[in-house]
């Protein structure tokens, strides 16, 4: 029933992308330390990779004496810019319960919870209150700022000056400044509101403007017409 | 991988005590056994692949019932020689003779290491050696199901230090290798890549390969062995990553196989139970709910429909008890996620049945809801696992629930997390318009907070999906216009295209049945 097949030439050495091994090789305890810097080349050249992250995590699980917490503190703050995509929950699934228990992840798992509750001002506070953690990873403020206007342009049409000042942590003439870079690049528009406060118009999409949601559910595909194609002839 | 220890009768160990006590002797072999394993090693021989399952999983079965009930079958030694000493039958022999011994008894620590050995040399002639047989995919996903399984089992057993004898834990250290989890990983990912499925279903979407059509089965006098146990694999490895906890890399597993058709996952119901409730569950924790209950939902109908089929298969209870845990999750699903219009009214009616009550309390998001979500996530969730190896020093403790609080825990905070929207979603129902001002009022919180009240059901009601995307998933909706909050009525649509086409078809059939009428 069984015959031995040919044993095949000896592979030429190729260097593998940490991309590549994590899709080729990722159940290998010998990639570990390249995953480890793929993480610190992230945080410097300010790139993202949830795969390869979740593939140190899972390293680190199979062999708890080799973590080391700085890296998974990165890897979290990294997940957290990556809002509102749910990366710092995958990558909390995966971390032991008594590590979560250290003073720095408790205190990221406070920012993501007041990011994840629309708690802009608590979460403003509270980052300044750490900026050895948030400060050590660049592009984490635009980030942040990034998901914050993500979640205010699924729910306001016009929102009030101060809203958004509290949720993007800008303000006086930076936020102006900021206000005028909007308008011209992105379809923002400033009104006068009641009062002497200023009305910013978001950009229309299909979550605050409900009329713009395709009725995809009454279009019928073409494969269904041909089925009666016999009848129409 | 494998170590490289033969199995041997080990004389006068506390198995062999054990077993004299039920009068079991492992030599003997009792004339039905003997016909057995003579029909089936002919039947593998000549690849007759109906007879082989019908031994499998019928004979097998009865035989078991009437002579194993509560001892192990006849050792493979002894039952070698009337089956040519066969090596490769040998290994498919042991492999059910562990699996029987799993279901019925409960395994020493020396026989787990062994039944890894087993699957190691078994999977080593699959993965390096050309193997000439056809096996029916039942037997083929039962080896997968059955290897995660006894790994998981290992994974529970291994973390219960506490009372673990010496003779245990000198085992434990010797054989450190034995369900390691870099192995079982790695040789799942090596099924995957050697049978080269991934590029086989790839090319069958453009028609130049045959895998679904065929159930996996090949008729050009080749094997499916390799082939079915890469594709079986994939769904290997989405079980394996539930019980670490990695969601996300568990659904990448799986996507080479379209669960939106049929395809040879659903050709065993095992495999098909295994895939869905899994997907569903990966899902639920990535906070894709609509997907979750999707899959939940037809998974549910088809087990309803299907399962008086399944009454007399060993694998029975095994899927009433997936049946009732995929309620369970559906519950928790549409109490975070309130989309009944998704759900099919049989299903419906069942789930009002069982879980209505509790549903209910749920999404009052009190403390009794958090029990009650508590209660249900842990009677459905899998068997979590803390893939480590153990710390030998003393004290030795238990940490087989670890892995299962964490990810309990986790999610009661997404639960909590989501507290607050309940009561968003009775008042946006009841108003067309409405100011800040008065709702925050009715709600009893001032401004500021029902703003972040409104910003996280904006945030928890649109996901992201596997692209990237965004997705509501909120059935009532609502935008925010200065300090005016207008609600959006999800009006339900009446799908009139596919109506038409329906009658058309309908109304062609009748004018058909009225012609041949006339003509008689």
């Amino acid at each position: 029933m069984v015959r031995e097949r040919e044993t095949p030439k000896q592979q030429q050495q190729v260097s593998y992308t940490v991309e590549q091994l994590v899709a080729v090789n990722p159940y290998n305890p010998d990639i570990l330390p390249d995953l480890e810097n793929y993480v610190n080349e992230q945080v410097s050249s300010q790139t993202y990779s949830l795969d390869a992250n979740l593939c140190l995590l899972r390293l680190y699980q199979f062999e708890p004496e080799r973590m080391s917490t700085q890296i998974v503190a990165r890897i979290l703050v990294k997940a957290l810019m990556a809002m509102p995509a749910p990366d710092f929950s995958l990558c909390l699934f995966l971390i032991p319960e008594r590590v979560q228990m250290e003073e720095q992840f408790k205190t990221l798992i406070v920012l993501s919870h007041y990011l994840e509750t629309g708690r802009f001002r608590q979460f403003w506070d509270e980052a300044a209150k750490n900026c050895h953690i948030v400060e050590a990873v660049p592009g984490f403020e635009q980030a942040i700022q990034t998901y914050a206007i993500h979640v205010l342009s699924l729910t306001y049409q016009k929102i009030p000056r101060p809203v958004l000042a509290e949720a993007i942590n800008i303000e006086g003439l930076s936020l102006d400044k900021f206000l005028e870079h909007q308008a011209a690049n992105s379809g923002w528009i400033l009104e006068k509101g009641h009062g002497r406060g200023q009305l910013i118009v978001l950009p229309r999409n299909e979550f605050n403007h409900p009329e713009l949601k395709k009725i995809a559910a009454d279009s019928v595909p073409l494969e269904h017409i041909t089925r009666i194609f016999p009848i129409l002839g | 991988m494998a170590t490289t220890y033969d199995y041997e009768e080990a004389p006068a160990t506390y198995d062999e005590g054990r077993h004299q006590d039920l009068g079991y002797d492992p030599n003997f072999v009792p004339d039905s056994v003997k016909s057995f394993v003579v029909h089936l090693y002919r039947h593998i021989r000549e690849k007759n692949v109906y007879e082989i399952h019908q031994m499998y999983e019928i004979s097998f079965q009865t035989l078991s019932d009437r002579l194993f009930k509560d001892t192990p079958w006849p050792s493979v030694d002894a039952v070698a020689h009337y089956v040519d000493n066969d090596q490769v039958f040998c290994l498919l022999y042991r492999e059910m003779w562990f699996r029987h011994l799993y279901a019925r008894l409960s395994p020493t620590l020396k026989q787990r290491i062994d039944s890894w050995d087993n699957y190691c040399s078994l999977f080593q002639v699959v993965l390096h050696r050309v193997v000439n047989m056809q096996l029916p995919n039942q037997w083929l996903w039962d080896m997968v199901d059955e290897f995660v399984y006894q790994f998981q089992s290992f994974c529970q057993y291994r973390a219960k230090m506490k009372n673990k004898t010496e003779q245990e834990i000198s085992l434990l250290r010797q054989y450190d290798q034995a369900w390691n989890v870099y192995g079982v990983l790695n040789y799942l990912q090596a099924f995957v890549e050697k049978s080269n499925i991934i590029q086989i279903l790839k090319q069958e979407k453009e028609g130049l390969e045959q895998f679904t059509a065929t159930d996996g089965y090949d008729y050009s006098g080749g094997s499916n062995v390799l082939k079915v146990l890469g594709y079986f694999s994939m769904v290997g490895l989405l079980r394996v990553h539930c019980l670490l906890g990695d969601y996300q890399t568990g659904l990448k597993c799986l996507l080479p196989i379209d669960i939106s058709q049929q395809g040879v996952y659903t050709s065993v119901i095992g495999s098909h139970i295994a895939t869905i409730y899994h997907y569903g569950f990966a899902n639920l924790m990535l906070r894709r709910y609509v997907e979750a209950i999707r899959e939940f939902n037809k998974m549910l109908l088809y087990i309803y429909k299907t399962k008086q089929y399944h009454q007399k298969s060993p694998q029975y209870d095994q899927i009433l008890k997936k049946n009732e845990q995929m309620y369970a999750l559906l519950a928790i699903c549409l109490s975070l996620c309130p989309q009944v219009k998704l759900v099919d009214e049989t299903v419906n009616s069942q789930l009002r049945e069982k879980y209505g009550e509790k549903m209910a309390r749920m999404q009052r998001y009190d403390d009794e809801a958090f029990v009650i979500y508590d209660e249900l996530f842990s009677y459905a969730c899998p068997k979590f696992i803390t893939p480590s190896a153990p710390s030998f020093e003393e004290p030795l403790v238990n940490y087989n629930q670890d892995a299962y609080r964490l990810q309990l825990k986790l999610f009661l905070y997404e639960v909590k997390q989501q507290q607050l929207l309940s009561g968003v979603r009775t008042f946006l129902k009841v108003y067309s318009t409405i100011s800040l001002g008065k709702l925050a009022n009715y709600m009893e919180v001032d401004e500021p907070t029902l703003r972040t009240i409104l910003l996280t059901y904006k945030h928890k009601t649109h996901a992201v999906d596997s692209d990237g995307k965004i997705i509501s998933n909120a059935d009532v909706d609502f935008y925010i216009d200065d300090d005016m909050i207008h609600v959006v009525e999800s009006k339900a649509v009446k799908r009139y295209g596919d109506y038409f086409l329906r009658q058309i078809v309908k109304l062609e059939g009748v004018i058909n049945d009225m012609d041949r009428i006339k003509l008689e």
